[in-house]
């Protein structure tokens, strides 16, 4: 199996501001490059159990557990990585702690350490992402690709840059060692990340920061993903009165002044939201990043518009 | 059309209100917190003539220009072009700096050498400026510091952009917890408190774990994290004490807790969250604020009827503008019916909780006349 044509990097992190929907673009993702019989893994790492939510799903404990099946015998797994767990994990691979490591998080000793350190906790999170995305088994690669739910942009350069923020703390050691193979796996080809974005001013303004913050940490940025675009009605950029009573009169339905009126102030509201909408379209694409749009959903993204942006995402 | 039918948040009776001295804004990430939070201190200020001072913890840049914050400077600072000329009102503005807040709180209780050791000590350096919960817990201290002033009428407080809402209520406790330094101490000491103790497998533990720790991190890291927390710990006899008391200006009937939400179905479920823990933890919740809603004037057609009559005008190149403006009227009448649906969640699940709804804005806002437009909107 192996990589897909168009996506061809084996972590795929995928950030955005609060509210763009960069879960459903994730989990989209995830689900679009198991196509064809791949296998891949979602994870999320800040707790929030969206993964849960979108696929209506009870909470996800921290296992690797199958969410998804695609065409072609694929699946998706999904792992929601909790740092207290990947921690205990952690230790249990140097020192055998068995009934003592169940003590000590019950004292919160595990939730202390996690806590002390900022960068710590972000170690143990991309370690734990690192683990799964080179593991194989049989001679071959567990999973063709691994798809990142990531911190939001205001704090992705911080989350993805471990190695800077655990050097503060941490002169040697295997946490060293681990931050600095997280470090590589980050700056190389086989990583990506997105940023997703809607065509509104703060997005768009955070989307820009991100993508400067990632380049000059020299970690690789995949693409930029336009969530919620809505159709490009009104070519022309204008219309009538005159011409919506003769449409609404054609089409047999009142065509009362009230409600030409109605239907001309709303076009003229699409058609002012739209000129920002372009102005945003064109600062994104000066960042020099391919770009894909994915639709405005009339119901929201259920199941079914996961599916419809898989398919979307990977024609891109 | 569908609408909402909760109980109808009074606003302006709110920021009338003498008793109130503290609102806070609360919700996920991108659902306009900043922006509700500027034009309630605004609106407080210029219609009902109260001194106000807005804590914006991390605004978008253009909206803090707006209100003439140029740099994080920490500092309340008057806002220039205000229309209270009539009512008497001020309007304040301030950004937080987390770490100069921390390195104030430092300051105050102990003498410069100490400070200064504090200051260089790398535990200190990174969880001032990282620390998952320090802007939390510093945007707490720096409201404590606001209202033990008793210098304004009215602070109206964003509250940082959390992971998740909660996030606000708990991190000064988790703060406190540590910097209180009980775990730190069994931590650092398994052999003193070893022996006989009721805690012989804890102990045991921590002492295996402390050394895992050793190895894993090196014995520095160790010892910086002692000397960090014996100087934080010598002089403030208890962080949770501050996190308490700050706990308790929130519980205090002088508060008042606003929830911010989008119509999205996440935002919405962040809100229903937050509500039943402020009511769990006797917080005064005093409504809630649902940004950019999409509003239809009935225009007498239902959204199939607009969506058939298009394909049917579609034929007609003459006809095809026309079609478009049915689409766009269809579109937004299934956005609202979808928002209102979305909304009812939490009304739903609330219907105690007034609310108050803002209808979207074709533009951001970055201006004071369009603070003024949305506080207009929100009374």
């Amino acid at each position: 199996m192996g990589e897909h044509r168009n996506w061809p990097e084996r972590l795929h992190v995928v950030t955005g501001k609060g509210g763009t929907g960069k879960t459903s673009v994730a989990a989209a993702l995830a689900l679009g490059l198991a196509s064809g019989g791949r296998r891949t893994l979602l994870v999320e790492v800040e707790g929030r159990q969206g993964i849960a939510q979108l696929f209506n799903l009870e909470p996800l404990p921290y296992a690797e557990q199958r969410i998804a099946t695609t065409t072609g015998g694929g699946e998706v797994r999904a792992l929601a990585v909790d740092p207290e767990e990947a921690l205990l994990e952690y230790l249990d691979m140097f020192y055998k702690l068995g009934a003592a490591g169940r003590a000590l998080r019950k004292v919160g000793a595990i939730d202390f350490a996690t806590t002390i350190a900022p960068g710590l906790r972000d170690v143990l999170l991309t370690g734990k992402v690192k683990e799964a995305t080179t593991r194989s088994r049989d001679g071959r690669r567990m999973y063709d690709a691994v798809v990142l739910d990531a911190p939001p942009t205001g704090r992705i350069g911080r989350f993805l840059n471990v190695t800077e923020e655990t050097a503060r703390l941490v002169k040697v050691g295997p946490i060293k060692t681990q931050s600095e193979g997280v470090a590589s796996l980050l700056r190389s080809p086989m990583t990506a990340v997105h940023v997703v974005t809607l065509l509104e001013e703060m997005p768009v303004q955070e989307s820009v920061d991100a993508i400067a913050e990632l380049n000059a940490l020299r970690i690789p940025v995949g693409r930029i993903i336009v969530n919620g675009a809505r159709p490009a009605l009104l070519p022309a950029g204008r219309v009538t009165k005159a011409e919506i009573k003769r449409g609404l009169t054609a089409a047999g339905l009142p065509a009362t002044q009230g409600t030409v009126s109605q239907l001309a102030a709303q076009a003229q509201a699409h058609l002012t939201r739209r000129e920002l909408e372009e102005s945003l379209r064109l600062e994104l694409a000066e960042l020099g990043r391919p770009m894909v749009e994915l639709p405005q959903l009339p119901d929201g993204v259920d199941l079914a518009g996961l599916e419809q942006f898989a398919a979307r995402l990977m024609r891109a | 059309m569908a609408e909402l039918t909760a109980q109808r948040l009074d606003v302006d009776a709110l920021l009338a209100d003498p008793a109130i001295r503290i609102v806070v804004c609360c919700g996920s990430g991108g659902v306009g917190k900043t922006t509700t939070a500027a034009a309630l201190g605004l609106r407080a200020a210029e219609v009902h003539g109260r001194r106000t001072v807005v804590l914006t913890i991390d605004p978008a840049r253009r909206l803090a220009q707006s209100m003439g914050l140029n740099e994080l400077d920490n500092t309340p600072r008057q806002v220039k072009g205000i229309e209270a000329a009539a009512s008497g009102g001020e309007l304040h503005a301030m950004m937080l700096d987390m770490k100069r807040t921390f390195d104030e709180v430092v300051e105050q209780h102990t003498t410069p050498k100490r400070a200064a050791e504090i200051f260089a000590n790398p535990f200190y350096q990174a969880m001032s400026s990282t620390f998952a919960g320090t802007q939390e817990y510093m945007a707490m201290e720096k409201l404590g510091q606001l209202r033990a002033g008793d210098e304004w009428d009215l602070i109206v407080v964003d509250t940082p952009p959390s992971r998740s809402a909660l996030d606000f209520l708990d991190a000064p406790a988790r703060l406190s917890r540590f910097l209180d330094g009980r775990m730190l101490r069994l931590l650092l000491a398994p052999a003193r408190t070893g022996g006989r103790s009721m805690f012989s497998l804890v102990t045991a533990s921590f002492g295996l774990f402390s050394r895992a720790v050793q190895k894993i991190l090196g014995a520095q890291l160790l010892t910086d994290l002692s000397g960090f927390v014996a100087a934080l710990d010598s002089m403030f006899g208890g962080f949770r004490q501050r996190a308490d008391q700050t706990y308790r200006i929130l519980q205090d009937p002088q508060t008042a807790f606003l929830l911010v939400a989008a119509p999205e179905r996440d935002a919405v479920r962040e809100a229903a969250y937050f509500a039943e823990r402020l009511v769990a933890e006797r917080m005064p919740l005093s409504g809630l604020v649902l940004n950019r809603m999409h509003q239809t004037e009935p225009a007498g057609l239902t959204a199939d009827q607009s969506e058939a009559a298009a394909d049917q005008l579609d034929t007609d190149a003459d006809l095809r503008s026309a079609a478009d403006v049915l689409r766009i009227h269809a579109a937004l009448l299934r956005q609202t019916d979808r928002e209102v649906r979305v909304a009812a969640t939490f009304t739903d699940a609330f219907p105690a909780v007034p609310t108050t709804a803002v209808a979207a804005q074709p533009a951001d806002v970055h201006d004071v006349d369009g603070l003024r437009t949305i506080g207009a909107l929100l009374a």
